[in-house]
C-alpha cells in the first residue's frame, strides 16, 4: 500500500538492535561484574563495632582504683554542616572563629565522602558537653557521641596499675584482633591482664542510608558478633595502705614494696617519685607524657620491680642462714671484730662494738668482720672457690634473689647475682677466691637487687623458708589467677635455722640498729641497711616484717641517697605496719617528720659531693 | 475482519495493548512504592508519599483513557491542527504563568498538583505531523514539503529549549524516523547518525588527526566510485563540512552547552570522573542495578534506591529499582515488554488503512523508543543523564497522562480503522 512499506523492518531492527545492546550491557553489570555489589555493600551498610566496657579493677578491700567514665567527642558530618551562628559555636566550644574555619574546611576537603563523621574535637568536658546538647539543634551537622576513658579515683599505684594507650603500627602488625584506634593496656595491670580486662568486640552490620542514617539490622543480624564484657580483677593491693605510702615517700626517691606473707599477695608497691594516673589519660595524656619522659627523676620508671640497689646489711641474713646450712657456724661460733676485718691487704670497715661476737649479736649490731668470715669460711669449705661460689650462689637464688618471679607485671628486673663467668672473665679464671669478692659478704660489691626480692625475701625469713611469687591481682572475675602463684616455693634452708635469725631480727628493733621502728606491743622484726653507691649519699635500706610469730605483712624501704637505714627507711616501714596492722597511725610526730622531709637530691649537693 | 467493522469500539480495542499497558502501569507503581519505601509510611494508598500520590495519577489516568475511547475517532484527523494550536498556546503560556522547580521554568502549578505542558506538546505533535503528512495531495519528495514537515516537530523543542528543559526538548528529535518511514532517503538518517558519531570523536580526538581521518575516509570512497565527477564533488563537500563540525565543535561544546551539560557529557565520555558530581548519578545508578545479580535482592528489599543512594530513584531513576530488586531477570522481563509494545506498535500502525492513523503510530512509537532508549541508557551509563521519564513506570503525573494521551489515541484509531474508507 506503501512504497516505503518495507522500512518498518529497518525501525523495528533498530529497536531490537538496542534492546539486545542494553540487555547484554545490562548482563554484563548484574551478573557478570562483581565490583558494584562490592560498591553497594561499602555504600549501605557500616561495620559498626561494640567495644565492650573494660574491666574494672578494685583494691583487696573493694575500693574502686580504676573504672571507665565517658567521654564526649564532638562529632561532625562536613557534608550537612549548614549556616549557623559561628560565634556562637565558638563560644561555646571556646575556640577561635578562624580555628573554626580552617578545621571544617580540611575535614570537608577530605578524599572520602563528606558524609562521614569526623571528630571535630575529642573529649569536651561535661559541661560544655551539657549546654552544647541544648542547643545543638542549632548546628545541624554536629553531634556528640560518647566513649569511655579510664578514671582512677583514688589517684594511685600509678606504676602497678599502668595505663592504657592506643595501638601503634608494630602492635597492629603482631596481633591482628587490633584495629588502628583500638585501646591496648601499655603498662602495669592493664598490660599484662590486658585480654581478661579489655573483653572482646563485637561486630554489629547495621544498613545506612545516603546520609549515614541507620536503618536497621542487615539480614536481622545474621553476621553479627556479641560484644563479650571484659572481666572485673581484684588486685591484691590495700588502697589505703597504698596512699599511706605514697604520702610518706613524697619528695623522696625509692621504694616500698609490702608483701602478706601467707599469700605472697603484694600489698603495697610505692615507688617514688610516681604520678596521678590520670594524667596519662585522654586529651592531655601525650603532653604529660612527653613531659615525664623527659625528667631527670624518672617518674614513670617503676622502681620497685626495675631498680637495682645493692642490698647492704639486710643480706647478713642471707649469708646467717646459708652458713648454718652450711655448718660453718652455729648460734654459738663466735667470731673477733676489731673495728673492721682484715684479711692480708684487704680491709672491711665496721663501727665500734663489742668483740668478740655472736650470731644473734653479730645481726643486732650488724658487724661486717663477722660476715666476711662467714663468707669466707663458706666458700672455703670446698676445694675450689669455683665450687664453693656456687653452692654459695644456689642458696642466694633460692631466696627469689637475682632471677625474675616473673611477677604479673610487665617491666621487671631479675637483679644480679654475679656468675663465676662475670668473676672468671673479670679476673681470669682461677685467679680470685673469696677474699676478692668479700665484699658480697655485706650486700656491697656486684649485687644487685631490686625492692620487690627484697621484701619477698623478707617474707621468705618471715614464713621460715618458703614463699609464693608474689603477685599484684589475687582475683580474676571469671576464673582463677595463675598456677604459679598458687605454688609454694622452699629455699634450700632448712626451716629450723630461721628461728634464731628472726629472734635476731626482732632484738635489731628491741635494742639493735633498728629500734626506731620500735611500735608498742607489736613484734617487728627488722634490719637496717645502708648501701654505699657511686651516685652520692647512702641509700637507707630497712627489711620488716611484724607479728614476729604471725606474719601478716613483709616489708622492704629504699630510700635513695638519703643516709642510714634507721634514719629514714626504718621508720617509713615501722609507719607501714602500722598502717595496715592497726588502720590508723598514732605516732604523729614521726610522720609529720617524714612526710615533710625532702629528701631528693639537689643539684648542690651533687656538685658538693664531688668537691 | 470484516464482522467487526460496525460492531462498539470495546470490541475493536487492541486489548494485548491495553493489557501491557496496565502491567507496565502497574509494576512502576509497586516499584514507586520500593524505591522510596520507608517503615513509617507502609500502605501503598498513603496520599501523602508519592506512592500514593502515584495511584491518584494512575486513576485519572484510566479516566482519561476512558475520555478518549469515547470520543469520536473523526475527532482527532479533524482537529490535528487546533489541538496542535492550543498546545503549543499552552506552552508558551508557561513564560507567565509557570513556577521555577530545579532550574528548570516549565511547570503551571495549580494548587499542590504541577503539570509540565512540554510533555502534553508531544502528542499534540504527533497528531499535526501526522495530519500534515498524510495529506493526499502532499509531495513529500520535495525539499519544501521536508522542510514543513521538520518546523512542526521544531517549534516545541525551541520554546521548551527555552524553558531549560533541555531532556524533554531532545525528544522531538524521534520524529525523524517518522520522516524516515514516510519517505526521507536514508542517507539522512545515515548523515545524521555520522554527524553524530563526528561530534562525539571530535570531543574526545584531537581535531587534526579527525580531520586526516575523515579525508582519508573521503578519499577512499572516491576511489571506490571511479573518481567520478559527482563522487568527487560530493566527498569535497562531505570534507568541508566535518573539517567545519571537527573544528567547531568545541568552541559549541565550551560556549553553547551549561557547565553541568558540559559536565554530564564529559563523565560519558570518560575524560572525566566525578565520582561526587556530575557522574554520582550514574555511578550510583550502576551501583544499585550492578548490585541486583541476576534474580535480584527482592522486592522491598534495595538498599541503594530505598535508602537515597541513588538520586531521583522514583523518577528518572526507577529502572534502578527494578534493576536492584529484580536483577537482570526483572531487567530481562521491563526490557522485553517494551520491546514486545514497540514491536506491537509497528504492527499496529501497518495494518492502518488511514495514513493519519498510521504515522501517528510511528509517531507513538518513536517517542517510546526515544525515551526508553535515553532513559535506561544512562542508567546504565550508555547515555548521557538526560532527565527524561520512563514510559509508564516513572513517578509524576504529567509523564503517565501524556503517554497515556498518546497511547490511548493511538487505540482509538486502530479500533477506528474498519470504519475509514480509503
Amino acid at each position: 500500500m506503501n512504497i516505503f512499506s518495507e522500512r518498518k523492518f529497518v525501525i523495528a531492527m533498530i529497536f531490537v538492535a538496542i534492546t539486545i545492546i542494553y540487555l547484554i550491557r545490562l548482563f554484563y553489570i548484574q551478573v557478570i561484574d562483581d565490583s558494584y555489589k562490592l560498591s553497594a555493600n561499602d555504600n549501605a551498610l557500616r561495620h559498626k563495632i561494640e567495644y565492650p566496657e573494660r574491666g574494672v579493677i578494685y583494691d583487696r578491700n573493694g575500693k574502686i582504683l580504676v573504672y571507665n567514665e565517658a567521654a564526649y567527642d564532638l562529632m561532625v558530618i562536613p557534608r550537612r554542616v549548614q549556616e549557623i551562628d559561628t560565634l556562637d559555636f565558638c563560644k561555646l566550644l571556646d575556640i577561635e572563629k578562624e580555628t573554626f574555619i580552617t578545621k571544617l574546611n580540611k575535614l570537608k576537603e577530605q578524599k572520602y565522602s563528606s558524609y562521614r563523621p569526623e571528630v571535630f574535637q575529642s573529649e569536651i568536658s561535661i559541661e560544655t558537653y551539657a549546654t552544647l546538647q541544648e542547643k545543638l539543634y542549632k548546628f545541624p551537622g554536629f553531634y556528640v557521641q560518647s566513649r569511655t576513658l579510664r578514671k582512677y579515683p583514688q589517684k594511685i599505684a600509678s606504676h602497678a596499675l599502668g595505663y592504657v594507650g592506643e595501638v601503634d603500627d608494630q602492635i597492629i602488625a603482631d596481633n591482628p584482633y587490633y584495629r588502628s584506634g583500638d585501646n591496648i593496656g601499655r603498662s602495669g595491670i592493664e598490660r599484662s591482664y590486658e585480654i581478661p580486662l579489655r573483653g572482646r568486640r563485637g561486630v554489629k552490620i547495621v544498613m545506612v542510608d545516603v546520609f549515614n542514617r541507620e536503618k536497621g539490622s542487615f539480614e536481622d543480624g545474621k553476621y553479627d558478633t556479641a560484644s563479650v564484657l571484659g572481666q572485673n580483677l581484684i588486685a591484691s593491693l590495700d588502697a589505703d595502705l597504698q596512699e599511706y605510702g605514697e604520702k610518706l615517700m613524697q619528695n623522696k626517691m625509692g621504694s616500698i614494696v609490702a608483701i602478706q606473707p601467707q599469700t605472697g599477695e603484694i600489698l603495697s608497691m610505692v615507688s617514688s617519685p610516681n604520678y596521678d594516673p590520670n594524667l596519662l589519660v585522654g586529651r592531655m595524656k601525650s603532653k604529660n607524657f612527653r613531659k615525664m619522659v623527659l625528667d631527670t627523676l624518672k617518674p614513670l620508671y617503676n622502681r620497685a620491680t626495675m631498680a637495682k640497689y645493692p642490698p647492704g646489711s639486710t643480706f647478713k641474713l642471707v649469708n646467717a642462714l646459708i652458713g648454718q646450712q652450711e655448718g660453718v657456724i652455729t648460734p654459738s661460733t663466735l667470731f673477733g671484730c676489731s673495728r673492721g676485718f682484715a684479711f692480708g691487704g684487704l680491709r672491711v670497715g665496721c663501727h665500734p662494738h663489742a668483740s668478740p661476737v655472736d650470731l644473734r649479736y653479730s645481726i643486732t649490731t650488724s658487724c661486717n668482720a663477722y660476715y666476711c668470715n662467714v663468707f669466707k669460711n663458706t666458700l672455703q669449705k670446698y676445694p675450689k672457690t669455683a665450687i664453693g661460689f656456687e653452692v654459695w650462689r644456689n642458696h642466694v637464688m633460692s631466696f627469689g634473689l637475682g632471677q625474675r618471679f616473673p611477677i604479673d607485671l610487665p617491666q621487671e628486673s631479675s637483679g644480679n647475682v654475679p656468675t663465676i663467668s662475670y668473676y672468671d672473665k673479670y679476673h681470669g679464671a682461677g685467679r680470685w677466691n673469696a677474699i676478692t669478692v668479700i665484699s658480697l659478704a655485706i650486700g656491697q660489691g656486684e649485687m644487685g637487687v631490686t625492692p620487690l626480692q627484697m621484701a619477698n625475701f623478707c617474707t621468705v625469713i618471715s614464713n621460715r623458708g618458703w614463699f609464693y611469687p608474689p603477685h599484684v591481682i589475687k582475683g580474676v572475675e571469671n576464673g582463677k589467677i595463675d598456677t604459679l602463684y598458687r605454688t609454694k616455693k622452699y629455699t634450700t634452708v632448712d626451716e629450723k635455722y630461721f628461728d634464731i635469725v628472726v629472734e635476731s631480727m626482732r632484738n635489731v628493733v628491741t635494742n639493735g640498729t633498728g629500734r626506731i621502728a620500735q611500735l608498742d606491743s607489736v613484734t617487728i622484726c627488722g634490719k637496717t641497711g645502708t648501701a654505699q653507691n657511686p651516685h652520692g649519699k647512702d641509700h637507707s635500706i630497712f627489711i620488716a616484717f611484724a607479728p614476729m610469730h604471725d606474719p601478716q605483712i613483709a616489708i622492704s624501704v629504699y630510700v635513695e641517697n638519703s643516709g642510714f637505714g634507721a634514719t629514714w627507711a626504718a621508720p617509713i616501714a615501722s609507719l607501714m605496719i602500722e598502717k595496715y596492722l592497726r588502720r590508723e597511725v598514732k605516732r604523729l610526730e614521726m610522720e609529720k617528720r617524714i612526710v615533710e622531709a625532702d629528701l631528693i637530691p639537689k643539684k648542690s649537693d651533687w656538685i658538693a659531693k664531688k668537691k | 475482519m470484516a464482522q467487526g467493522r460496525n460492531e462498539g469500539v470495546l470490541q475493536n480495542i487492541d486489548w494485548i495493548t491495553v493489557l501491557l499497558y496496565l502491567v507496565m502501569v502497574f509494576m512502576g507503581w509497586s516499584n514507586i512504592y520500593a524505591a522510596v519505601y520507608n517503615e513509617e509510611h507502609q500502605n501503598i494508598m498513603d496520599a501523602s508519599q508519592s506512592y500514593g500520590k502515584q495511584l491518584v495519577w494512575i486513576i485519572t489516568a484510566f479516566f482519561i483513557a476512558l475520555v478518549i475511547l469515547i470520543i469520536d475517532g473523526e475527532f482527532f484527523p479533524t482537529f490535528a491542527y487546533p489541538i496542535y494550536g492550543v498546545f503549543i498556546l499552552f506552552l508558551l503560556s508557561v513564560f507567565i504563568l509557570g513556577t521555577e522547580i530545579k532550574g528548570s521554568r516549565s511547570w503551571i502549578a495549580i494548587g499542590e498538583f504541577r503539570v509540565q505542558p512540554a510533555e502534553f506538546a508531544k502528542f499534540a505533535t504527533a497528531l499535526a505531523l501526522a495530519k500534515f503528512l498524510s495529506n493526499v495531495n502532499l509531495k513529500f519528495d520535495q525539499l519544501k514539503a521536508r522542510l514543513i514537515a521538520v518546523t512542526f516537530f521544531i517549534i516545541p523543542p525551541v520554546i521548551i529549549i527555552l524553558q531549560k528543559e533541555t531532556g524533554t526538548a531532545l525528544v522531538f528529535s524521534s520524529f525523524i524516523l517518522v520522516l524516515y518511514r514516510e519517505g526521507l532517503p536514508g542517507i539522512y538518517l545515515f548523515l545524521g547518525f555520522a554527524f553524530a558519531v563526528i561530534c562525539i570523536l571530535a570531543l574526545v580526538m584531537s581535531p587534526t588527526l579527525l580531520s586526516i581521518l575523515i579525508a582519508i575516509g573521503c578519499l577512499v570512497a572516491v576511489f571506490l566510485y571511479k573518481f567520478r565527477l559527482k563522487a568527487i564533488i560530493y566527498a569535497v563537500g562531505a570534507f568541508l563540512i566535518a573539517f567545519a563540525t571537527v573544528h567547531s565543535i568545541d568552541y559549541l561544546f565550551e560556549n553553547v552547552l551549561e557547565e553541568h551539560q558540559k559536565k554530564r557529557v564529559n563523565v560519558l565520555l570518560g575524560k572525566e570522573l566525578d565520582l561526587k558530581g556530575a557522574g554520582y548519578n550514574v555511578h550510583q545508578s550502576k551501583i544499585a542495578i550492578g548490585s541486583g545479580g541476576f534474580i535480584g535482592k527482592g522486592f522491598l528489599n534495595g538498599t541503594q534506591t530505598k535508602y537515597n543512594f541513588v538520586p531521583e530513584q522514583s523518577t528518572d531513576f526507577i529502572f534502578c529499582t527494578v534493576g536492584e530488586e529484580w536483577g537482570f531477570f526483572g531487567s530481562l522481563v521491563v526490557l522485553s515488554m517494551f520491546l514486545f509494545l514497540l514491536l506491537r506498535l509497528i504492527f499496529l500502525a501497518e495494518r492502518q488503512r488511514s495514513s493519519f492513523s498510521r504515522i501517528y503510530g510511528y509517531g507513538l512509537a518513536c517517542i517510546i523508543f526515544f525515551h526508553l532508549t535515553i532513559n535506561i541508557g544512562m542508567t546504565i551509563g550508555l547515555a548521557p543523564v538526560v532527565g527524561i521519564p520512563l514510559p509508564f513506570f516513572s513517578y509524576g503525573g504529567s509523564s503517565l497522562w501524556s503517554f497515556t494521551i498518546l497511547l490511548f489515541i493511538f487505540i482509538r484509531l486502530d479500533a477506528y480503522r474498519f470504519q475509514i474508507l480509503r
